[in-house]
């Protein structure tokens, strides 16, 4: 690659920061109808930027290319922590992090314009698009990260962005609720990634360098390269470094059993919910494992229990897809799915030789694009309806034929049917599980199973159901476009060769072999099979649906209840941690905290009482005073000092 | 000539007549003119000892200019706010002034 000066590149955060100054200082006040406009123009900036540099940087990439490099845009020490430790601030490019600017900088484009049409005559327009680009700015400054600790600032933005446009119909209890609670899980998750971080750090010192870092490349490097040393609870700690940050991760990216917050955050905006509770901030957890890939790969029991947690997230999350009845739950639930999926490709690095790193990210790289589709469809749906329950839509065929062509299309896409963009990736995920261990392919395919099933109930209940009513409504530019632009993503992004570009840049010895053959009819027969049942239940309106669920009564009620996973958090946190922890600690606080300082104010005020007579107001006073001082001082002077 | 002695006796019993005054009397006025009797004895004491003491040199004679310069000048203020404390509480006793305390 012919060597040039990378530093335009900060500007693809750079612009939509920009947008959030703007439209933070002066939105309200000047340019409150264009703040739409002026946001999306920043992102549509920052996008062509984007593209230009992925392509400028994949264009050359091949197996035989070994000029391809993770390229730093530029370097500055932040915050020097004495001799052998500092703070960089960075920008770092290379494969895995360009995909993730082309996901973030689309995505967020697309929810833009999208939002243009959709908050539409909302009063604090200027707010709303000014959180985006705060969100934008962040989740950029995230993948480009080169330093843990910058990393880790933004991904504390990241949450809070996402704080505030889950909240951001603050006049709604329920928005602020849900919004507490995303930032408190997640906010507990990141107090692990810090440790967890720390942890690392100062593991590097056992390295080739002998010192602490905080830089991912030399951190992984120095890592991989050392024996472990250092024992807790009998496993290495470096082992819980990373299963700590691995923690951080998962709240993020809402992994059992730190996903309560997710289904909540529906709360918001619904193209809110598109770009940060869908496509991309809830990825940063998969992007964070990827990240630290190669010491992953080595650490076999946190892989493990990476695998687990991810599996346990698809299959349960599928599970309770299935009995919810808010269209936005449902895909909330279907994405913490698919991240699941994601999660326990990434934990296969152990048995595979980085087929699970590409089939994940190819994954995280295809979902963005379906899943964004169907989160904006809901939203024209929702827009069109004013209710996000099913039993309030059905036979929307006629009236909205656009969103149910993208919505078909998508849900294609995430049932694995070809040639979907779904299919290609998650047929390199069941091969990354198969080679890993049978247990984990098994709960891959019967949730790809499930997750046919509930996207086709959603489908059949929105489109189909009842007949068909009412005349074509006529979308808004700004809301059918992206719609357009993302179902052609889902169509199309699955034939990019993205194993390729993914790994042989960096890291030329790897071996993902992809091949997709008879391995593929299992996984799409079964996600035609759930088709086929969705279809029988949910294609004309019949008590068939009821009866099932009647006949599985126990199971229904378990999973429409969530498995109790909320009431149990409510039970750990009311009842144990406020009654055995809060009680004591608000006691100590009360009586002894508030008592030692209210004790020193009370003390304070009865001396100043006793003696505030001094301060007589009389001058005469005062000078007696004067002279007595003075006496004493001479006295001291002349018999004692001298 | 007259012995130091004296002289010393004289200015300490300035600066006690005027410390008494200071210190008894609640008009204002007169409780400036006890602080210019304490300062008179200060520059008695100084051109004493500048006599008496170091007759070839003028440290002490500059001393007292100094002081009488000063002691105009504080006259000059003192009165200003006598007559302003006066506008205000219509009255020149110090035991009437007493709002500035605790």
């Amino acid at each position: 690659m012919i060597s040039r000066n990378y530093l335009s590149t900060a500007l693809i955060p750079g612009l939509p920061f920009l947008g959030f100054v703007i439209l933070g200082l002066f939105g309200r006040k000047y340019i409150k109808r264009f703040s739409g406009g002026t946001a999306a123009i920043l992102v549509f900036l920052s996008t062509a930027m984007a593209l230009l540099t992925a392509w400028d940087y994949f264009s050359g990439v091949g197996p035989t290319d070994t000029n391809s490099h993770p390229i730093d845009v530029g370097d500055i020490t932040w915050l020097p922590l004495g001799s052998n430790l500092s703070v960089h601030m960075n920008f770092l490019l290379d494969s895995l992090s360009l995909m993730m600017i082309v996901v973030v900088t689309v995505i967020s484009l697309m929810v833009h314009l999208f939002s243009i049409g959709y908050m539409k005559g909302e009063a604090r327009n200027p707010a709303y698009y000014a959180f985006l680009g705060l969100f934008t700015f962040s989740m950029l400054g995230l993948v480009m990260s080169s330093d843990l600790l910058q990393m880790y600032i933004f991904w504390e933005l990241v949450g809070c962005s996402s704080y505030l446009l889950i909240g951001f119909y603050y006049d709604r209890p329920t928005a602020v609720a849900a919004a507490k609670k995303a930032f408190i899980v997640t906010r507990f998750a990141d107090l692990g990634l810090l440790i967890g971080i720390l942890i690392l750090c100062y593991q590097a010192r056992t390295g080739e360098y002998h010192k602490p870092t905080l830089d991912i490349r030399e951190l992984v490097y120095v890592l991989t390269h050392t024996t472990p040393s250092g024992l807790f609870l009998g496993f290495p700690l470096i082992s819980w470094g990373l299963l700590l940050v691995f923690m951080g991760g998962a709240g993020k990216s809402a992994l059992f059993p730190l996903h309560i917050w997710l289904p909540d955050a529906m709360e918001g905006p619904t193209p809110v919910s598109a770009l940060i509770h869908a496509a991309t901030m809830v990825v940063a957890g998969v992007f964070l494992v990827a990240r630290l890939y190669p010491l992953y790969a080595e650490a076999t029991d946190v892989s493990r229990i990476i695998e687990y947690a991810g599996a346990i997230s698809a299959l349960l999350a599928a599970i309770i897809a299935c009995t919810q009845t808010d269209i936005k739950r449902v895909l909330a639930y279907s994405t913490m799915s698919q991240i699941g999926y994601m999660m326990f490709a990434l934990g296969t690095a152990p048995d595979t030789n980085w087929q699970g790193y590409t089939a994940a990210l190819f994954h995280l790289f295809t979902h963005a694009f379906f899943k964004a589709l169907l989160f904006l469809c809901a939203g024209v749906i929702i827009h069109f309806v004013h209710s996000n329950e099913m039993k309030d839509m059905g036979g929307m065929r006629k009236m909205l034929p656009l969103a149910h062509v993208c919505f078909l299309v998508a849900c294609l896409a995430i049932a694995g049917i070809p040639p979907f963009a779904g299919f290609f990736s998650k047929e390199e995920i069941l091969l990354a599980a198969w080679n890993s261990s049978k247990l984990i392919y098994a709960i891959a395919l019967f949730t790809s199973g499930l997750t046919a099933f509930y996207m086709f109930r959603l489908y059949f209940s929105i489109f189909w159901n009842k007949p068909a009513t009412g005349h074509r409504h006529k979308l808004p530019f700004v809301m059918s476009r992206p719609l357009i632009i993302l179902a052609l993503g889902t169509v199309f992004v699955g034939f990019i060769p993205f194993s390729r570009l993914m790994v042989y840049a960096q890291y030329p010895d790897a071996d993902p072999h992809e091949s997709i053959g008879l391995n593929a009819i299992p996984p799409v027969l079964i996600a035609l099979l759930g088709i086929a049942i969705a279809a029988r239940l949910y294609y004309k309106e019949n008590d068939r649906p009821a009866k099932w669920a009647q006949s599985i009564r126990g199971v229904y009620t378990l999973a429409y209840r969530k498995f109790y996973i909320d009431e149990l958090y409510l039970f750990v946190t009311k009842k144990i941690i406020f009654n055995l922890m809060g009680r004591p600690a608000a006691w100590i606080d009360r009586h002894i905290v508030d008592g030692f300082m209210n004790g020193l104010a009370i003390a304070t005020a009865r001396i100043s009482a006793t003696i505030k007579g001094i301060q007589s107001g009389k001058v005469q006073d005062y000078a007696w005073f004067f002279f007595i001082g003075i006496a004493g001082l001479a006295v001291l002077f002349i018999y004692i000092v001298t | 000539m007259i012995p130091l002695n004296y002289i010393l006796f004289l200015s300490t019993a300035l600066f006690f007549i005027g410390m008494y005054g200071l210190f008894t009397r609640r008009n204002m006025i007169t409780m400036l003119m006890s602080v210019e009797l304490i300062l008179n004895s200060v520059n008695i004491n100084f051109i004493a000892f500048n006599k008496y003491l170091y007759p070839e040199k003028l440290e002490g004679l500059f001393f007292s200019l100094f002081i009488i310069a000063i002691a105009a000048a504080e006259a000059a203020v003192a009165i200003a706010i006598i007559i302003n404390l006066y506008r205000n509480i219509r009255s020149i006793d110090v035991e009437a002034a007493d709002d500035m305390k605790f």
